[in-house]
């Protein structure tokens, strides 16, 4: 019986390096229990529950995820001439399963049904999860949708949705884009209409590419204020599946094809108004997208850790030229690479997850205990407005390096198996296959730069990683790799310089390469403080820094190189456009 | 309506992962060298009751004969949603063969009360008798259906209680009517034992008997509802010379420790002759037919 919590030695070493009392202190703070009959004793005893809770979700997704994954991937679910959909009877089985060990309420307080986890557990789970199947992440990972309700909805509509999304009774969809609305959401078109006579609220219009769309929840992205064209005339609205929302079209992707990707059509379809008008884009989704990308980024943990592993074991038992060729240095650096690209987004990943929780956490108790004292709820707003901006940094890093990751190792994977990989006879063309969508959704990659390139010119970046610098090692070889650091943060400073007094072009041209070696410096970092307790992690440290800190040199030279023909010479370079065939 | 099912587990060495450890110098087996486990068997008769609970509603009940450790089963029982775990350890019960502990157990489920179903898995991996359920069923004075697959239908009418089960003959299957209280062995091929239910395992995790816990221990989990019952012979009633030793006539006459030799593989061309060769070489030697 395989445990893909259990088996996995880098995910439970998180529990050594990270602060988890610490986590689970705040995280039960005026935490919302009802009468629950599984709160924990003391912090102890809540950290314990973690690790049991993620030895249920390793269990689950090694033995049913995992074994219903080729099949799933192979059959897809099925469009009903009525607008429904018929999930696949194994993502069903996946659904059942899930709701069966009570892990769809994994974030939700307690007195509705859920398990008070913090995101950091949560995002461990859905890496866990997304090893399995990384389909079904869109199911599990979709328990944001339940945490944006629990966050801005009335109580009533709290009272109504969230223990049947903890009981697993529900499933719900975040419905956003539009055919032309994709990246720049400020463009939804679909109306939502007031209607005095009943007091209710009523969308119309057209949504496409809807992950779940065929949900029983909906959390539709609406324009309320017609008269306002940007993302202020939109509000969020809740509703319930009905025969006014049906499913036109159920898209035929390159991966993840246990996921339903739905068009969707309202027809006067009666919906509740969560929280405030006007603040569905410019709040409410910026906040659950938030959420999504690191759900995102550990789903590309997931991802690259299945695809490491089979291209790992291939490489111990493929035997060519007199041994297995793993003993083949090329092949042993796709491994090496492969696995210290996994750990370095892990520890991006996971340590933004604990910033998450933090501001999450800090702001919860600012706006829902009423009890707490002026000095105490004072600090705790300053330290909200700070930890936003390092989220709002850190996040979209996450997003952008894990899942660029999971491409490159899943790609790598492919090779390891050579010819074999190609074939539909591994797992290796799926995990290909599934990983491309990582980069894409959620935000491509260019717009998680655009998002993380604020905190790099703003300072953010700088002060974070200064007080990282304070920290001392009496190991002389970790000093010498901090010196490092130090020394890559200046290039940075160099390079923001540059580029500010550039143009703003500029700037928007370089900044992949600024925010590459701004992830590296931070990663750096990462991988130091875990160096200082773990032997093996300063190995992977020091094969990571020189792997990467040439590359932040070259970055380097190319930004005060000035180049900008990508934008100056473009029509020149690339020619006239196609004509059509 | 609903139905009260008593579930009997037990917890035994992991047979399938043996190590050369497993058995000692005497030929016994060497427990402290396999990890224990839950019998695989049982937790298909435990998902069997549970699902009866989910359609019908009653309770679920289980019991388990062993050391203090065995307590380890009962959790997971609770983890699952078993209503009431009760450990049935006593030093006297040791050594105890098929029908001394079919005795025992059958004592214990008297003790319950108040039951219409009682599921046993097909049998133990330690032992692979197949005998307890069977025996159990016979010292309660009650039908048994043995190789149960399917629950198809459980009801309450004038006359009382009965089901209907499917279950498998070994080339084929029956379907049988039975009047309840029943007893029924359960085959892993009849459901998919549910996984561990998160909230459960924060509820129960600390949930432990008396002999695994200091006094002080004992009475803080018993404030808390953690306390599960522990119970002796004299609990259940059992006459001691039936139990344990003196209540067991099988005798171990010897236990042989086989060491596969063969190792490697033969490889067999995938072709008529070769396929046809390879069923020649099983019936001579007896695998087939």
């Amino acid at each position: 019986m395989g445990n893909f919590y259990l088996d996995n030695d880098d995910i439970p070493f998180y529990f050594d390096v990270m602060d988890m009392r610490g986590l689970a202190e705040i995280q039960e703070e005026y935490a919302q229990n009802g009468d629950a009959d599984y709160v924990p004793q003391d912090l102890d005893d809540c950290v314990d529950s973690y690790r049991r809770v993620l030895e249920i979700v390793g269990q689950i997704s090694a033995e049913t995820l995992a074994k219903n994954a080729e099949q799933v991937d192979e059959e897809g679910n099925t469009l009903n001439a009525d607008g429904t959909v018929t999930l696949h009877p194994l993502v069903r089985e996946n659904l059942d399963r899930m709701a069966q060990a009570d892990l769809m309420g994994f974030t939700l307080p307690r007195r509705y049904g859920g398990l008070n986890c913090p995101t950091l557990i949560y995002t461990m789970a859905t890496e866990i999860v997304s090893r399995g199947d990384v389909s079904f992440m869109n199911m599990f990972g979709l328990q944001g949708i339940a945490e944006t309700i629990n966050a801005f909805a009335s109580q009533e509509i709290k009272d109504e949705t969230l223990s049947r999304f903890s009981s697993g009774e529900v499933t719900g969809a975040m419905v956003l884009t539009e055919p032309d609305a994709g990246s720049d959401l400020q463009a939804v078109r679909l109306r939502a209409d007031y209607d005095e006579v009943t007091g209710q609220w009523y969308l119309n219009g057209v949504k496409r590419f809807i992950t779940n769309g065929c949900g029983e929840i909906l959390l539709t992205l609406a324009r309320s204020e017609h008269e306002i064209e940007d993302g202020r005339g939109l509000s969020l609205f809740i509703s319930e599946r009905n025969e006014c929302v049906k499913v036109r079209h159920l898209e035929h992707k390159l991966g993840i094809h246990g996921s339903p990707t739905c068009e969707l059509v309202f027809t006067n379809c009666p919906a509740k108004l969560i929280g405030d008008r006007q603040r569905g884009l410019i709040t409410y989704v910026m906040a659950l997208m938030n959420g999504a990308r690191l759900g995102i980024a550990a789903q590309s943990l997931g991802v690259a850790e299945a695809a490491f592993r089979l291209a790992r074991t291939y490489a111990h038992s493929r035997c060519q030229f007199g041994g297995p060729i793993e003993n083949l240095p090329p092949v042993a650096e796709l491994l090496t690479d492969s696995r210290v690209s996994i750990e370095a987004a892990r520890a991006l990943a996971y340590e933004t997850a604990a910033v998450c929780d933090r501001e999450n956490n800090a702001l919860r108790l600012t706006e829902t205990v009423a009890e707490l004292p002026k000095e105490r709820s004072k600090e705790l707003k300053q330290l909200t407005r700070q930890l936003k901006r390092l989220n709002a940094m850190l996040t979209p890093m996450s997003k952008y390096y894990a899942s660029e990751m999971c491409n490159k190792v899943a790609y790598d994977a492919i090779q390891v198996l050579g010819g074999s990989g190609y074939m539909k006879d591994y797992a290796a063309e799926r995990y290909a296959r599934d990983a491309r969508i990582t980069n894409i959704y959620e935000g491509t990659s260019q717009l998680q730069v655009v998002a993380a390139i604020k905190g790099i010119t703003s300072g953010v970046f700088q002060s974070y990683v200064e007080e990282m610098e304070k920290r001392t090692f009496d190991d002389a070889e970790l000093e010498t790799c901090k010196a490092q650091l130090v020394a890559a943060r200046e290039k940075v400073a160099e390079a923001v310089a540059f580029v500010k007094a550039a143009s703003v072009t500029y700037t928007d041209l370089s900044a992949r390469r600024l925010v590459d070696m701004a992830v590296s410096v931070i990663i750096g970092h990462f991988l130091l403080k875990q160096a200082a307790i773990c032997g093996r992690k300063k190995t992977v440290l020091q094969y990571f820094l020189a792997r990467e800190m040439p590359m932040v040199e070259k970055n380097r030279q190319q930004i005060l190189a000035g180049n900008q023909l990508a934008v100056d010479a473009y029509l020149e370079i690339v020619g006239e456009v196609p004509m059509a065939e | 309506m609903g139905f009260h099912s008593i579930v009997c587990v037990k917890q035994v060495p992991d047979t399938a992962n043996i190590t050369s450890e497993a058995m000692t110098p005497e030929g016994t087996v060497n427990r402290g060298a396999l990890p224990a486990i839950f019998n695989p068997e049982d937790l298909h008769a435990l998902e069997t009751a549970l699902e009866v609970r989910d359609r019908f509603g009653g309770t679920v009940t289980v019991v388990s004969m062993g050391p203090p450790k065995a307590a380890e089963v009962l959790r997971a029982c609770l983890f699952r949603g078993a209503d009431r775990a009760i450990l049935l350890t006593d030093r006297r019960a040791a050594a105890s063969d098929t029908l001394a502990t079919s005795y025992i157990l059958s004592q214990a489920i008297r003790t319950i009360g108040n039951y219409d179903l009682v599921f046993c898995g097909r049998q133990a991996i330690d032992g692979d008798t197949a005998q307890t359920g069977p025996q159990i069923a016979e010292k309660l004075d009650i039908p048994q259906v043995t190789y149960l697959e399917e629950m198809v239908e459980l009801q309450e009418c004038s006359q009382g209680k009965k089901a209907k089960i499917r279950r498998n003959t070994g080339n084929g299957w029956e379907l049988v009517e039975v009047r309840l209280p029943a007893l029924m062995t359960v085959l892993e091929t009849a459901n998919e034992p549910r996984p561990l239910a998160a909230k459960k395992v924060l509820r129960y995790k600390h949930a432990s008997v008396p002999a695994e816990v200091d006094e002080a221990k004992a009475e803080a989990l018993k404030e808390r509802g953690l306390l599960l019952e522990q119970w002796t012979l004299e609990d259940i009633g059992a006459e001691l010379d039936r139990c344990g030793f003196a209540g067991s006539p099988t005798k171990v006459f010897r236990v042989e420790s086989i060491v596969l030799t063969k190792e490697g593989f033969t490889s067999v061309e995938p072709t008529e002759a070769g396929i046809a060769g390879l069923i020649q070489e099983l019936i001579s030697d007896r695998t087939l037919g």
